[in-house]
């Protein structure tokens, strides 16, 4: 049974292993264990194997992914890490933006930095921004740093200095002189880990780098080493927050490209959905127990983005983290999720999140001891969750404690009856979703209309068709397994890897040879992550060009050919540059001179196709039978209606049926509002289509 | 049910409308060619019902657009009433007195139509990049000197753009496509905001807003009429004293708090100056509205309910109401200083409701490398802003923050950013130790900035710095923050106003004001001082001398 593919990802409670076996797939949950992370790993492993009767020598490739380094960052276990900064530049780090992200509260606080104010050293140098050097590397003081570093027991140090992006010279030479005195210490440079404009940005993240290091590291040979005890040679690679693959050595120097890398394997799993249903424009829709997140895909593709922040002091408030710039997947992340809370506030408004009752004590409808409205608990009063066959019946859910909360919280607050605030709940929290999504796509000029909704994670399927009718989106998919983790995506992410690298010019004056020769550089770079890939397809490569008009500082990443330039080329980068701003601006300005900023080059090879993934021929339809009928409140008729209820274990491919209806399963439930009707694919994803209105 | 429901119908449509003009600001910032704007948040944007009463504003980084927007699209209506309006039409203006403030503040006024009716009005202000004149100098005798001035003006007629307009304004501006670029901004953010409000009444089968305006007034002013009388009712005067340009100032500001209104008059406060510093009426109100509502009020929802219960007036003539045609393009270092005046009435009022007095007006680094102003031939001409701060006041319940902007509210541009652009070279830009003032909580600390230029050439700043004769002072036992201060690197003390050149390979240094503390020093938690000890905030020697510690 060889050529086996293996999947984990390491979440905040349970550790999620898939196995796909030419039979099929074979999953397991085991708990996490945070001291010792590989531990669970292993046993996980372990049992998956046994479970599919295949040896650790069937294992062609392992994929993994964990929010380990998110985790150190939030709950500040990270190394003791310094900073060495230009002179006169260690409170870059604290004056972070130099703003108050919340305008109106006088007690603002910003989040704490991850270095404190003695550990961060300064050098004596400079650069210029064009590269020059203004004032040489004093490398007496420099090297006396270490003994500094040693003094204060310090294990990770980040070099951060004025436009090392531009000339390394000074960070690179640095590091050498450190570790010549100090040969144990961990050393992230910043313009290896993010050779980018902007120094808070960039020590930030080069910062974080240095903070997770250590842990991860460690880690990451722990895990190789006991693998192999266990037989296991197969090649281990890394899903990054891009949602790409990445070698174990990337990973251990660029750790921080690892935050984000469960939600990311979401996110191809939801790219993998859309091609399956040819939504080529589509919104990924994940909502959990305590958040939302929300994703665009063009062309069957997530927008990539090069920040976000971690860690926010004030939850799902822009500018109160930590900023981070990495390749990551675009996506925007609410407090909206099943467990999100509901109050009224001094207005007489009901408010949902981003309070969270979490899975302990949990909704007040799970009798846990949770006196607070949840989402869950609304959802029970309006009939969309079924008391008796919620989590496949293992759990009954108490409707008279969700009712109790409700009326003692919302609905005696507002003068109104408990259906009433369950429906308000419901409304304001798809309308916050809702809101969310358009706020992003007008962030990016994004269309909305002509997407298909793709919801995901066990609290999206209940709400995807009221969100659909707000978004005036007409088609909804709730993929197979909804409800279950991201590690099975991680089986359908390409091995890629992104470098870039800052060089401001004009385009008046293209300089084809630096660009070229920059280009080289960074295909060297990548080159070396995507030759592990064997088994995976060929490599594909594609370049990005940051550009904006002289002067306007919002950059628009605009895709250029991946191939030598001649000096003539500046008019068809230009042009480029054009149809692209028209398409998100809807207008040129003509006349004004274009720059270029950053510059990307990806390569990638695609996954191979799964070994179950084949086709089946189109079903014949079918009506689907159902199980049964429950009164359930459907918003976009403002009124509780009788909707039939199906088991979607028993729903073939190719079975039809109208709303409003429900769809249960294990996981989660699909509520298909009367304007819908709805046909289970040939992958067995469930597809809701508008009707059109006559 | 459906009587219920319909209410949260309309907190969602309420919901709605904040989404949108937040979605109004960000085309704004995305589009606009002006770095203020982008890079620092210098904009705003609103929707307004049919009499032109404000229903939602965006959060940007902006107080002195908070109430001076809103009016401005009352004097709009004035102008074109609202049955001249038509579908694509615009309008805009420049006008200080009418706009918010100054020449480089552009607001452009959309109507919006559903169903052939006019429905709702979009408001979107800027800081455009250069408006001719005098630019940012605080030197011109009058406003004619300062730039270019639109009266309230036809900017579109049925989608088609004024010509004649952007071409006038193109020839008095400096940077005439980033001007052009800025107007085409405002307008797009208008449109933006406005299709998606057109989406909302078909989505929700309605013709008009009037049900869901009248929803929002009533119960925000609900809310804010229950918040004023959960205060003390009387009548307060507080003064406080700043540089000034050639004479110090005195703002007197006396806070009359009655059952439902908050009147803040200023009477006995400075006459208005021969430079541009003066404020337009509009400019006042704003800061000092925004002063009271972060005390007041601070998590309600911003609209014309709320700035209707807060009036604020001040003498004609008075540096806080300044007529046309006073030079008024440095207002904002005037109106910056609004909300701790009033927050020393608030502490009258009741102690324990207002922080100490903080840095208050930016210290904004502008900075340009031109023959006029040096009078050096060689050297490249650039100009630059660097938006720099001091430290907060100390509030009741915690430190204050270190070199941190308030009232604005906008982002610092980064220093690789402003070396990129231009041949300045930041050598370093640190916080300053003890500037904070001493207390049971700390005032934030002031940074120190230190500046030279690339090029064997002069360069200029145009100084308009506060809070260097007077500190921020402490309260309730509080100490004052350290004042700031501006020299040469060489060693020569430099005024706090006026145009300085800084001799080629010499540098400027700025060492900005620290904020007041408040409660007394003895008061201050000793692991709070050890951590400011080992962080360097403050030295062992003040620990010992300033806080009586070992």
């Amino acid at each position: 049974m060889t050529g086996c593919r293996l999947a984990v990802d390491i979440g905040g409670t349970f550790t999620d292993v898939v196995l796909e076996t030419p039979s099929g797939f074979v999953s397991d949950k085991v708990l996490t264990t945070p001291a010792a992370p590989e531990q669970g790993v292993l046993n996980g492993v372990r049992q998956v194997l046994a479970r599919a009767n295949a040896a650790a020598s069937d294992v062609g490739i392992a994929i993994h992914g964990a929010t380990l380094a998110t985790n150190a960052i939030i709950e500040r276990k990270g190394a003791r890490t310094a900073l060495i900064a230009t002179r006169g530049f260690r409170d870059t780090l604290e004056f972070a933006f130099g703003h108050r992200f919340d305008q109106y509260d006088l007690l603002m606080q910003r989040p704490e930095p991850l270095v404190p104010r003695p550990l961060r050293l300064e050098a004596a140098e400079r650069v210029a921004a064009d590269g020059g050097v203004l004032l040489p590397l004093d490398e007496a003081s420099t090297r006396g740093l270490a003994k500094t570093l040693r003094a204060e027991k310090v294990e990770s140090v980040a070099i951060c200095f004025m436009h090392g992006y531009r000339n390394p010279a000074h960070e690179a030479r640095a590091r050498e002189l450190l570790l010549a005195e100090a040969p144990e210490l961990h050393v992230s440079v910043s313009h290896e880990i993010c050779p980018e404009i902007r120094e808070y940005e960039r020590t930030s993240t080069t910062v974080a780098n240095a903070y997770v290091q250590p842990l991860i590291a460690s880690y990451l040979g722990r895990l190789t080493e006991g693998l192999r005890a266990m037989g296991l040679t197969a090649p281990l690679l890394m899903i990054m927050s891009s949602g790409s693959l990445a070698s174990v050595e990337t990973a251990k120097r660029f750790p921080i490209r690892l935050v984000e890398s469960g939600p990311a394997g979401g996110a191809i799993l939801g790219q993998h959905v859309a091609r399956q249903v040819g939504a080529e424009k589509a919104i990924a829709l994940d909502m959990g127990g305590t958040t939302a997140k929300i994703i665009l895909l063009n062309n069957f593709e997530p927008r990539h983005a090069r920040s976000l922040e971690v860690a926010r002091v004030q939850r799902f408030l822009a500018g109160s983290g930590l900023p981070l710039r990495i390749p990551v997947i675009d996506m925007i992340e609410i407090g909206a999720g099943g467990g999100s809370i509901a109050s009224v506030d001094s207005l007489g408004r009901i408010v949902v999140g981003p309070r969270s009752a979490g899975a302990s004590p949990g909704p007040a409808c799970y009798g846990l001891g949770g006196g607070q409205p949840t989402i869950s608990d609304a959802d029970l009063l309006l009939g969309k969750l079924d008391p008796d066959g919620f989590a496949g019946g293992t759990m009954r859910l108490d409707e008279a404690a969700a009712r109790s909360a409700i009326e003692t919280e919302v609905a005696a607050k507002m003068g109104v009856d408990a259906a009433t605030a369950a429906a308000g709940i419901v409304e304001i929290v798809d309308e916050n979703m809702a809101n969310a999504t358009r706020v992003h796509a007008s962030d990016h000029g994004d269309e909305i209309e002509s997407r298909t909704l793709i919801a995901t994670g066990g609290a999206a399927p209940l709400h995807a068709g009221r969100i659909a009718r707000k978004l005036g989106v007409d088609r909804v998919v709730i993929p197979v397994g909804a409800g279950v983790g991201s590690a099975h995506g991680f089986l359908k992410a390409p091995v890629a890897y992104e470098a870039v690298a800052s060089h401001v010019l004009s385009l008046k004056s293209f300089d084809n040879t630096a660009i070229n020769a920059l280009f080289a550089r960074l295909r060297a770079e990548a080159r070396k992550i995507v030759d592990l890939g064997v088994g995976y397809g060929p490599i594909a490569e594609r370049r990005f060009a940051d550009m904006r008009y002289r002067g306007q500082g919002h950059d628009l990443q605009v895709e250029i050919p991946a191939r030598e330039y001649a000096a003539n080329d500046a008019a068809a980068l230009a042009e480029l540059f054009d149809s692209t701003y028209r398409r998100v601006y809807n207008r040129v300005i003509p006349g004004l001179a274009v720059e270029a900023l950053t510059w990307t080059l990806v390569l990638s090879r695609a996954p191979p196709a799964s070994l179950s993934d084949a086709p089946n021929a189109i079903p014949a339809a079918s009506l689907a039978e159902a199980a049964g009928v429950r009164r359930v409140f459907d918003a976009d008729v403002g009124a509780f209606v009788e909707a039939s209820v199906f088991a979607r274990g028993k729903m073939k491919p190719g079975a039809r049926f109208s709303g409003p209806a429900l769809i249960v399963e294990d996981q989660t439930t699909t509520f298909a509002p009367s304007a819908f009707d709805g046909i289970v694919s040939p992958e067995g994803h469930i597809v809701l289509t508008r009707r059109s209105q006559a | 049910m459906s009587d219920g429901f319909d209410r949260i119908k309309k907190q969602v449509m309420w919901d709605r409308l904040l989404s949108l003009v937040e979605e109004q600001a960000r085309t704004l910032m995305r589009v606009a060619f002006s770095t203020v704007v982008r890079e620092a948040g210098d904009l705003s944007a609103g929707v307004f019902n049919a009499r032109g009463e404000m229903l939602a504003q965006a959060v940007t980084g902006t107080p002195g657009h908070v109430n001076s927007m809103a009016r401005s699209v009352k004097h709009f209506i004035a102008e074109f009433p609202l049955d001249t309006m038509r579908d694509g039409d615009a309008y805009i203006t420049n006008d200080p007195w009418k706009g918010t403030g100054h020449l480089f503040d552009f607001t452009v006024v959309s109507p919006a139509f559903h169903g052939g009716k006019l429905v709702a009005i979009f408001a979107a202000t800027a800081h455009v990049a250069d408006i001719g004149g005098n630019g940012p100098s605080p030197d011109s005798r009058d406003v004619f000197a300062e730039g270019l001035f639109i009266p309230l003006t036809q900017l579109m007629s049925a989608g088609v753009m004024n010509a004649l307009l952007m071409k006038l304004a193109r020839a008095n501006s400096r940077e005439p496509d980033k001007l052009e670029g800025d107007i085409h901004a405002l307008v797009a953010s208008n449109e933006a905001g406005a299709a998606r409000l057109r989406s909302m009444l078909g989505e929700y089968g309605l013709a008009d807003i009037e049900d869901l305006s009248a929803h929002i007034l009533e119960s925000t002013d609900r809310s804010m009429r229950e918040a004023i009388a959960a205060l003390p009712k009387g009548s307060w005067t507080s003064s406080m004293r700043i540089d000034g340009f050639d004479e110090p100032i005195d703002f007197v500001a006396t806070l009359t708090i009655g059952d439902d209104m908050i009147h803040v008059d200023f009477a006995g406060t400075s006459p208005m100056s021969r430079h541009g510093v003066n404020c337009p009426m509009c400019y006042a109100d704003a800061y000092t509205t925004f002063g009271v509502k972060c005390v007041v009020a601070p998590r309600l929802a911003h609209n014309h309910a709320v700035l209707s219960r807060i009036k604020v007036t001040a003498p004609e003539g008075s540096i806080l109401n300044a007529p046309f045609p006073a030079p008024v393009t440095a207002r904002a270092i005037i109106g910056q200083m609004l909300p701790d005046a009033v927050f020393g009435c608030f502490d009258k009022a009741r102690p324990g409701l207002a922080p100490a007095e903080g840095t208050a007006a930016s210290w904004t680094l502008r900075l340009a490398g031109d023959p006029g102003l040096t009078g050096h031939a060689g050297g490249a001409r650039f100009s630059a802003q660097s938006f720099q701060s001091g430290g907060m006041g100390a509030h009741p319940l915690g430190d204050g923050l270190a070199a941190t902007p308030f009232p604005s509210g906008v982002r610092a541009i980064a220093v690789e950013i402003t070396e990129a652009l231009t041949p300045i070279v930041f050598w370093r830009k640190e916080l300053r130790a003890d500037s904070g003032g001493a207390g049971k909580f700390r005032g934030g600390l002031g940074q120190i900035v230190e500046v030279g230029s690339r090029e064997d050439a002069p360069f200029a700043v145009f100084a308009r710095f506060e809070r260097v004769e007077n500190p921020a002072r402490g309260r309730n036992g509080g100490c004052d923050g350290a004042a700031g201060a501006v020299r040469l690197a060489s060693g020569k003390t430099l005024a706090s106003k006026g145009l300085h050149v800084i001799p080629a390979g010499d540098r400027l240094i700025a060492e900005m004001p620290g904020g007041g503390g408040y409660g007394a020093p003895a008061e201050r938690d000793p692991q709070a001082l050890a951590r400011d000890v080992r962080d360097g905030y403050v030295s062992p020697a003040a620990a010992r001398d300033v806080y009586r510690r070992e």
